[in-house]
């Protein structure tokens, strides 16, 4: 019998088994996950953190999901080792002996028909003196991180977070309710360095700093006293709870050491293979193609996970599935405000600006490249459209669009089939 | 390819007054009153549809309810979902992080009273039963029916 073996039990994941089971309702599928839980929704820790969410509503799926899927999941245990046959014995009879296994943490041995890899993203933590002397430090990735850094602070804490990037902001909006002071620090002269230039970060910091948040930029710690963190300024902060929040990345030890391709994370085609023969990835793990960059990234981002997943899952199963719109694209709030994102950020700037909000959309080449959007982020997604579907504006007349993000501005034609009739 | 047997709402251009009775209406149906005038009167009102103007022709634009949502798959709070070809959001699991209408290419979805998002569900979860757009337009520029698309 088939069996299809995921490794990690994230987003990816769930995309992988949705997109097995939309072909084939009957193989086996094996999910390993490292995580001692149900598949829940990464982006919402923080919002656990705020009582927006808890443990019941921040699961991402049913709780009968992997019943009704058909999947047995091996909890708390870790894929150690991936063994798969050469390429080029797929086409010939050389299969006999089979090497295509994975080998679980309990000493478990799964062959399978394929296997999917979708390990996520690791915590980078910065090599700083004195780290190891900090008792209450904690990175921000997981539902077990959330729960050991809420059970760690009270009204009290003076909380120092490393890394003013999403997580470390969603971090500190997560805590501020329930700590004394927020300090977040950033080598960045800037927040959110890698989705806002200049002015979307200033009105995002300004709008932080007026919910309490401090920020020390151009700043980072250079070593640890205990309860003192030594700035590169000369400065000094003093902290009882420590944040490192200073990026993520691909984890992709299983695929390095199977001998797959791997540059800053797994390289994956557009149908999700990777070099190596019935090995698929997807999900944060994976560098593949984004199509505004020209070129192949990593894309830490859920909606990315998901459909990536869904594509290796449907092709897994015998399908023939190409997830060729990627682009980067984020959408986040803090306190209220909010800020979307696409694409790159070159070529020409159409530009709107005022003390709370921002718009700076990107053309090059006669398309919609990227965009920067601060405050006014109403449909939004028109433009997120063109960027993905790479829409030539000189079909749609770019004039009125860019003032406005409307279906109205769009030739009758275009809108028509967009929306399927007299339009 | 999978023939859908799916109602959905249409709009023609041509027909529509512009005169946003169906956002009145959409409003009124998804409020849970009883009484239009408590609900809509001199308040604010939160209608999942809107009249689209360029000055030239006016139409209405609600969710489309996708074959292959792309709200539902890039929903990072896993409250968006299809069920008998609706697209549903889940408002308890909701986090208000607007990534739907980061990715809708309509601009469907909308943010309603308190910043809760908000999406036509063709009054399938309220009291109107059938889409209160299409059974309160004058001139039947919105339509709700079955073109047997492929899927
Ligand atoms: C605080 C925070 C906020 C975020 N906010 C947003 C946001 O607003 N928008 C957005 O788009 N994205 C956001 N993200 C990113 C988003 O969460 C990720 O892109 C998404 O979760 C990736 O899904 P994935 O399935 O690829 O990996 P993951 O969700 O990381 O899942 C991988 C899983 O694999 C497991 N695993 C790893 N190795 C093994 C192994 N060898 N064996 C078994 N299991 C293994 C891991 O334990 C993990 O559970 C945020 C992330 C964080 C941490």
């Amino acid at each position: 019998m088939k069996h299809y073996v995921i490794i990690g039990n994230g987003v990816a994941a769930v995309g992988c088994i949705e997109g097995i089971r939309s072909l084939d309702k009957n193989a086996k599928i094996t999910v390993i996950s490292e995580e001692n839980r149900a598949v829940y929704s990464r982006p919402l820790i923080s919002y656990y953190l705020e009582d927006k969410t808890d443990l019941e509503r921040i699961n991402y799926r049913s709780p009968d999901f992997y019943d009704k899927m058909g999947c047995e999941v091996l909890y708390g245990k870790k894929a150690v080792r991936l063994y798969c046959n050469l390429k080029n014995d797929i086409d010939s009879d050389l299969v006999t002996n089979n090497q295509k296994k994975v080998v679980v943490s309990d000493g478990t041995v799964l062959d399978y028909t394929s296997v999917c890899v979708a390990t996520g993203s690791v915590p980078f933590i910065p090599n700083i003196e004195g780290l190891d002397e900090v008792k209450d430090k904690f990175c921000f990735m997981t539902l077990d991180d959330a729960e050991a850094l809420k059970s760690a602070v009270n009204s009290k804490s003076r909380v120092l977070i490393i890394g003013a990037g999403l997580i470390g902001l969603k971090c500190a909006e997560g805590l501020h309710n329930r700590v004394a002071s927020i300090t977040v620090c950033d080598l960045a002269d800037r927040v959110l360095s890698s989705v806002l230039e200049d002015d979307g970060a200033a009105i995002m910091k300004r709008h932080l700093e007026t919910n309490g948040i401090k920020f020390m930029l151009s700043d980072t710690v250079m070593q640890f006293k205990k309860h003192t963190a030594i700035m590169k300024s000369g400065r000094q902060v003093e902290f009882d709870v420590l944040v490192l929040a200073s990026g993520v990345r691909p984890n992709t030890g299983l695929i390095k050491d199977a001998g797959g391709e791997v540059n800053r994370g797994i390289i994956v085609n557009d149908r999700m293979q990777t070099s190596l023969a019935d090995v698929y990835a997807a999900g944060d793990c994976t560098e593949g193609n984004d199509v505004s960059f020209g070129g192949r990234r990593v894309l830490a981002l859920l909606p990315n996970a998901y459909m990536q997943g869904f594509t290796a899952g449907v092709n897994m199963a015998g399908g023939n599935e190409v997830y060729d719109k990627a682009i980067a694209m984020n959408s986040v709030g803090f306190f209220g405000l909010h800020a979307m994102t696409a694409g790159v950020y070159n070529g020409e700037i159409y530009e709107e600006k005022d003390e709370s909000s921002l718009k700076r959309l990107f053309v090059k080449d006669g398309y919609l490249v990227g965009f920067i959007i601060v405050g006014r982020v109403e449909r939004a997604g028109i433009y997120t459209s063109l960027i993905r579907e790479r829409t030539p504006l000189s079909e749609i007349g770019f004039d009125i669009l860019k003032k406005d993000a409307t279906t109205a501005a769009f030739p009758s034609n275009v809108r028509r089939k967009m929306f399927e009739g007299v339009v | 390819m999978r023939v859908s047997n799916m109602k959905r709402i249409y709009v023609n251009e041509e027909w529509c007054l512009g005169c946003r009775l169906c956002e009145y209406n959409c409003a009124f149906a998804n409020s849970g009153l009883k009484d239009m005038v408590t609900a809509l009167k001199g308040k604010p009102i939160y209608p999942r549809i809107r009249v689209e103007d360029n000055q030239r022709i006016t139409y209405a634009v609600s969710c489309r309810h996708c074959t292959d949502p792309i709200c539902v798959k890039s929903c990072i709070a896993g409250a968006m979902y299809k069920e008998n070809s609706v697209v549903k959001l889940d408002k308890s699991k909701c986090v208000k992080c607007l990534t739907c209408m980061l990715v809708c290419p309509f601009g469907a979805l909308t943010i309603g009273e308190n910043g809760v998002v908000q999406k036509c569900e063709l009054c399938l979860q309220n009291s109107c039963g059938e889409p209160a757009c299409v059974k309160g337009c004058p001139n039947r520029a919105i339509v709700y029916e079955e073109r047997g698309e492929a899927e």
